[in-house]
């Protein structure tokens, strides 16, 4: 693929896991692997860096083989033009901030001097030269995160790799740490492929998300598409939709045995209908006038969500509702009650599943 | 040490009078009496040295020149087996430790058979091979001109023989230890597998590797049987501290004493000062 600085089929087979992800990367362009545990996430990240050799497929960064076995090719990590942050930062624990800054440098020939010199200032651009002379065992998760940023960019590197960069930090420092990581990916003119199970995380960093679960692209495209056309659970549940898959003909959707729901598309085939928990409204009996959308269903829990409450509810859908706490106290919400569940047809999006 | 950290369970644990410690007061008779057994009788021969030490005429015993020989020789021998253990038993500890090769495990046990092997045994082992009509040792003679039994060299093969497994099985131990993903931290930074070795892995694996060359530089000392067998007893050459102990105790049971508490106070001396300065006790 021309104009794309890493062009990629990641292809690892191990015992019974297998991981199979084409990727593409633009040179400036921030792209996050989304994805639950165990997803394959982290090992497609160590085939990039080199740390896993790929066992099928190929990993070009600027026109140059890194990995291609059917040709037996394979570039180390320590001939490859990358940069990591590993999630527990993984910085030298006998070298100061500093030295651990330089060491990349260093090990690409510069002298002693001109690698403490570009530590420096990769230090002052992460705002951490105040602490070059510390150990990291001195330092907070915040400030390690930094350095370790620092010490992969000091490279230079065509491709910039983070694993779940922010996963190790606390609430507070993580929602500073986002904000700042985020001009940093921005300048790197490189680029860079970011791997997070947190949705957050890659909403505000990435340009383009790459959903994986075990081990295949589920859904690919920028933030926009993803949050607005779910295409698992997953990513569903990720974006806070309910998200239900069925044969569409004209503007129905039959989405399980008894369970028509109307929507203002028209589509033919199979399909997806996507609604928001606060689109479901809860009543005592069934609606007069029986309504479109309109479903029998039994409470299976109920927990707090911001000022609401979340109602997962069982029937011939499972469905997440929002209710407000009044409603709840009405309709008397505990697991077992029997209640009806009702989604307005403009409230719910329908769109393709092929 | 508070009763919400050890909840009370159960009549027994509510038997026990208040405020009576709950460790320390406990320790079973059966446990006690042994370990308190264990320590006299580390500890007793030592005191027993230093009860019938000549304190009088210590510092012209001190002064013989016998004495000083023997003293220097140990320590010049115990530090260049243990370098020689460091040059060869580091990288053979990083091969078991960090790759798989077909015999490993038979590797291993080979390199621990001189722990368990008498020294006396190995000393004959050394002379079969090393000696002058050993198996390398013949052809060493004849091509090089080199001889190793009965010289000072000897004496630096023997005891590294002996103190090696104590380095490799130390290294190797803190190697497996070690997290390796600071190595691949190092090769992602272009660190190739030498420099990560030289630059990660070893100050890494730093206070193992102080404690192993401590472990051998003292067992090196310490050598008697193969050094003996291979090495002899020439005063000046290959007679180290334990031979001359051993010598004089057949004719002058007091330089005898002498030697042992200088050899004693040494290792002491030494061994304290690197354990505070390089091992960390948990």
């Amino acid at each position: 693929m021309t104009g794309c600085l890493l062009d990629a089929r990641l292809a690892v087979e191990r015992g019974d896991f297998r991981l199979d992800v084409p990727l593409r990367v633009a040179a400036g362009e921030v792209v996050a692997l989304l994805g639950p545990n165990g997803a394959g996430k982290t090992t497609a990240l160590r085939a990039l860096a080199g740390l896993q050799p790929l066992t099928a497929g190929h990993l070009t960064v600027a026109g140059s083989d890194l990995d291609r076995p059917d040709r037996r090719t394979f570039v180390p990590a320590e001939h490859r033009s990358v940069g990591v942050v590993f999630q527990d930062y993984l910085l030298f624990p006998h070298l100061n901030v500093l030295d651990n800054v330089a060491f990349g440098p260093r090990r690409h020939g510069a002298n002693r001097r001109t690698a403490r010199r570009s530590a420096g200032d990769w230090l002052a651009r992460v705002g951490m030269v105040a602490h070059a002379r510390r150990r990291p065992g001195q330092l907070s998760g915040g400030q390690a995160q930094r350095v370790a940023l620092a010490r992969a960019l000091a490279v230079r590197p065509a491709v910039l790799l983070l694993d779940e960069p922010l996963a190790a930090l606390d609430a507070r420092t993580r929602l500073d740490t986002r904000a700042e990581l985020h001009r940093h990916l921005a300048a790197h003119s490189g680029a860079t492929v970011l791997v997070t199970h947190d949705p957050l995380d890659a909403l505000v960093l990435a340009d383009r998300l790459v959903i994986v679960e075990e081990g295949r692209v589920v859904q690919e495209g920028d933030a926009a598409t993803v949050t607005a056309r779910p295409r698992t659970d997953y990513v569903a549940q990720l974006v806070g939709l309910n998200l239900h898959r069925g044969r569409a003909e004209n503007n129905h959707i039959r989405v399980a045995d008894g369970l028509l729901l109307t929507v203002p598309e028209r589509l033919d085939g199979d399909a997806f209908v996507a609604f928001r928990p606060s689109a479901v409204a809860l009543h005592d009996g069934q609606p007069a006038g029986s309504p479109p959308n309109t479903w029998p269903a039994t409470v299976a829990g109920v927990q707090r969500h911001g000022d609401n409450l979340r109602v997962q509810l069982d029937g011939p859908v499972q469905v997440a509702a929002d209710v407000p706490p009044a409603t709840a106290a009405t309709l008397r919400l505990i697991p077992g009650q029997r209640v009806w569940a009702a989604v307005e047809v403009t409230e719910t999006h329908a769109y393709p599943a092929g | 040490m508070t009763l919400t950290e050890h909840p009370v369970r159960g009549p027994v644990g509510s038997r026990r009078p208040r405020g009576a410690p709950r460790r320390g007061g406990g320790v079973p008779i059966a446990l006690l009496l042994p370990a308190l057994l264990g320590l006299a009788f580390l500890t007793l021969p030592l005191i027993g040295l230093l009860a019938r030490t000549p304190w009088s005429t210590l510092p012209q015993r001190l002064a013989e020149p016998g004495v000083l020989a023997a003293l220097r020789l140990s320590l010049l021998t115990a530090t260049l087996a243990t370098l020689l253990c460091l040059l060869l038993g580091v990288p053979l500890a990083w091969l078991l430790a960090r790759v798989e090769f077909p015999g490993r495990r038979l590797v291993r046990a080979l390199v621990t058979v001189p722990l368990v092997l008498p020294p006396v045994v190995g000393g004959v082992a050394l002379l079969l091979v090393f000696g002058r009509r050993g198996l390398i040792g013949g052809w060493l003679d004849q091509t090089f001109g080199i001889t190793l039994p009965f010289t000072t060299t000897g004496v630096v093969f023997a005891e590294a023989f002996v103190a090696m497994p104590f380095l490799v099985i130390a290294v190797e131990g803190a190697l497996r230890g070690a997290d390796r993903r600071y190595e691949e931290a190092a090769a992602t930074l272009g660190a190739g597998r030498w420099t990560t070795f030289t630059h990660v892995t070893v100050p890494l694996v730093g206070p193992g590797l102080a404690a192993g060359a401590v472990l051998c530089w003292a067992r090196a000392l310490g050598e008697f049987g193969a050094t003996i067998t291979f090495a002899g007893n020439y005063p000046g050459r290959t007679q180290t501290m334990p031979l001359a102990v051993y010598l004089a105790l057949e004719t002058d049971v007091e330089a005898a004493i002498v030697l042992s508490l200088i050899l004693l106070v040494v290792s002491v001396v030494i061994l304290a000062g690197l354990r505070d300065r390089w091992i960390s006790t948990p």
